[in-house]
């Protein structure tokens, strides 16, 4: 993999405050014009792994590197990365021309004040220039925020949670046009956020971030669809976990004991290949049918099912199952019209392809990265 | 049931009402205030104004009459034109050195005392819990000929052998700076509190060494702290006559030393009450066009 100039390097960096380590023993390389995002919950690091990149934190250990170039001991106003603040931060007693070009006069651009509209028509805000930030509106003052960085044409620039103050349909509106503006200039982003669905939508390259260290990364699809712990099969999106005994794990698919059911999953979706695992399924991925007889082929059956709750959204149908285990199994149906529809008490089968289920260590917590009802927006 | 929009039909006239009332009780809210004022400063105010064009041959025994002298001020200032100029000096002085003293330590106050910041806070008003005039009267013993002050200053070969402080100009200004200086820190605090430290970071991201990032970004920002901890240091400071009675000679004296002998020794009211009204005419001119000046850079 070429990484180019503006590629962004962190080596084995570690961030302690006092007791607390923020960050822990982190490494991790971004290739140049990548859109990268570090997701997270609310203290895990990601923020603190973002402000060492900036020069606004010294790490405790480890090094930063842009480029060829470490910069670990570089002061933040020497270093070739802008950042968007998540509360914006534009200087209130400047206009917002004076905002935008306030990293260009300090550098001594000779042509800032052309660069400067150029970058307000970009961002959409041309004639806004001589007004101060109070007088525009969050999405506008979030747009200045990102002008105010990338017209400096930064290396790497960082966002840190730059769309969580805008209300749900106005951040939509913000993700695709922070897409298309990187698209554009081509610059590296590092793109700090807590909503997982804004990570997805956005990013090329996810990290998911829990505890100061890193659990997976990777393309969005294989996040989501090949998780290797827990924490990142609750935290993006959800995940019905089952107890499950490996019981063969010698051929291209494991099989698994599931409460007495047989069940099997491609082995490169297994990440445990002994003893007691979780056995994951996606919400979506699982039909539920009434009960009769099977047809072999990729399918895995659960059976003894019964309908515990249906609730109609619109686009689908989401049922609670509660298996003879005794635990409920969250089952998404899109309402395609072709499949039945199940009521309360109903007795239910659930079907799944094979290759839509994993198998992770049972030694983790079910329930890490579960979103709690105070984590939502 | 009832319908939807009948409840939730806008309660127009009782809102209305609400809010006429609440201004009612705000004007209310005024009235003690303004009646204190009127009678402890506007009539004092009207009244020293009027003395101040009393004939000046009477006497506080036989009484003044009202003549319209407006010559009382030509004199005035004819006599103590000098004690103007050194009065507004020493102010000035005094208010440029609580300003370079004050505001780091508002700086240091507001971004880096962490939990010791109320302590701090404390610290600087902490003076005021003695008498001004007991706190001045002990620098005199601090700046005595024979003080440990003086004479470390003089092993130093900081000042001369036989040179002194106490009964010095250095002396007066010290004592105004002493006495003037929590006036300068405190607003100059609140100002600085009140700035985002998050904006001096972006100043940083954004290319703004150190020094540039306070010169565009923080001293702006903290502005209002600086006009309003000048003026209220300037203003009382240009009538302060303790520090010059008390740490000066009669060559130290200010425009306060001289109203309080007319006013006390001499019982020459009318020119105790020019010289108070031009000073307060003066220092009311020199704070417009200062605010006026102040004002040009666009407040937030």
């Amino acid at each position: 993999m070429t990484l180019g100039p503006g590629a962004l390097r962190l080596e084995r960096v570690t961030k302690r405050f006092g007791d607390f380590t923020a960050v822990d023993d982190l490494s991790l390389t971004v290739p140049q014009g990548s859109f990268f995002a570090l997701l997270g919950p609310s203290g895990c690091g990601k923020t603190t792994t973002l402000r060492m990149v900036a020069g606004l934190e010294d790490p405790t250990a480890g090094s930063v590197h842009i480029g060829d170039e470490d910069i670990t001991q570089l002061r933040p106003y020497k270093r070739p990365v802008n950042t968007v603040f998540q509360s914006y931060a534009l200087f209130p007693h400047l206009t917002i021309f004076d905002n935008v070009a306030f990293g260009m006069r300090r550098r001594g651009v000779r042509d800032y004040e052309q660069k400067a509209s150029e970058m307000l028509e970009l961002v959409e805000l041309h004639g806004y220039g001589d007004r101060r930030p109070a007088q525009l509106s969050g999405g506008q003052q979030q747009r200045v925020a990102l002008a105010r960085a990338l017209v400096n044409t930064p290396e790497v620039l960082l966002l840190d949670e730059p769309l969580g103050a805008l209300d749900l349909k106005l951040r939509r509106q913000m993700q695709i046009e922070l897409k298309r503006i990187q698209n554009e200039v081509g610059i590296t982003f590092v793109h700090v956020t807590h909503d997982q669905e804004e990570a997805m939508t956005m990013a090329d390259t996810i990290a998911v971030m829990n505890q100061g260290v890193i659990e997976q990364m990777g393309p969005p699809d294989e996040l989501y669809e090949n998780p290797q712990t827990t924490f990142v099969a609750n935290f993006l999106g959800q995940s019905n976990l089952v107890k499950a005994d490996v019981v063969d794990s010698s051929g291209s698919a494991y099989v698994v004991d599931c409460h007495g059911q047989k069940v099997s999953v491609e082995s490169s979706r297994c990440h445990t290949d002994r003893g007691l695992g979780w056995l994951g399924v996606r919400p979506e991925k699982i039909f539920a049918e009434t009960p009769g007889p099977v047809e072999p082929g990729d399918t895995n059956v659960l059976t003894g099912g019964r309908i515990s709750d249906v609730s109609f959204v619109g686009v689908s149908t989401q049922y609670l199952v509660r298996m003879p285990w005794n635990q409920e199994i969250m089952v998404f149906e899109q309402n395609t019209g072709q499949r039945p529809q199940f009521r309360n008490a109903d007795e239910v089968d659930l079907r799944w392809s094979r290759g839509n289920c994993f198998l992770l260590d049972a030694e983790q917590d079910a329930f890490a990265g579960v979103m709690r009802l105070e984590d939502k927006e | 049931m009832t319908a939807p929009g009948l409840v939730a039909a806008p309660p127009g006239p009782a809102v209305d009402g609400e809010v006429s009332r609440r201004r009612g009780w705000g004007w209310l809210l005024l009235v003690p205030g303004m009646l204190w004022l009127l009678v402890f400063f506007v009539y004092p105010t009207v009244q020293l104004f009027f003395t101040s064009l009393y004939d000046p041959s009477g006497s506080y025994i036989d009484g003044y009459t009202m003549t319209w002298h407006f010559a009382n001020y030509v004199d005035a200032l004819k006599d103590n034109w000098n004690l103007f100029v050194r009065s507004f000096s020493y102010a000035g002085i005094a208010t440029v050195i609580c300003l370079f003293l004050g505001y780091p330590l508002a700086y240091a106050i507001a971004f880096k005392a962490g939990r010791w910041k109320n302590v701090m806070l404390v610290l600087v008003i902490a003076p005021f819990f003695t008498s001004f005039l007991l706190r001045t009267l002990s620098w005199r013993t601090i700046l005595s000929d024979n003080g440990f002050l003086v004479s470390t200053l003089k092993f130093l070969h900081i000042i001369p052998q036989d040179g002194r402080l106490l009964a010095t100009s250095v002396a007066v200004i010290a004592g105004l700076t002493y006495n003037f200086l929590p006036f300068m820190t405190l607003p100059l605090y609140a100002a600085l509190d009140k700035v985002d430290p998050r904006l001096i970071e972006a100043a940083g991201d954004l290319y703004a060494s150190p020094i540039s990032g306070f010169r565009r970004v923080t001293w702006p920002l903290s502005l209002p702290g600086v006009v309003s901890g000048t003026l209220l240091c300037f203003i009382p400071a240009c009538g302060d006559y303790i520090n010059a009675e008390l740490l000066g000679t009669p060559n130290q004296y200010m425009v306060g030393n001289r109203i309080q002998a007319a006013f006390l020794t001499e019982h020459n009211y009318p020119l105790a009450a020019s010289l108070s009204v031009i000073l307060m005419a003066i220092v009311v001119l020199m704070v417009v066009f200062y605010i006026r000046r102040a004002g040009t850079e666009e407040l937030v």
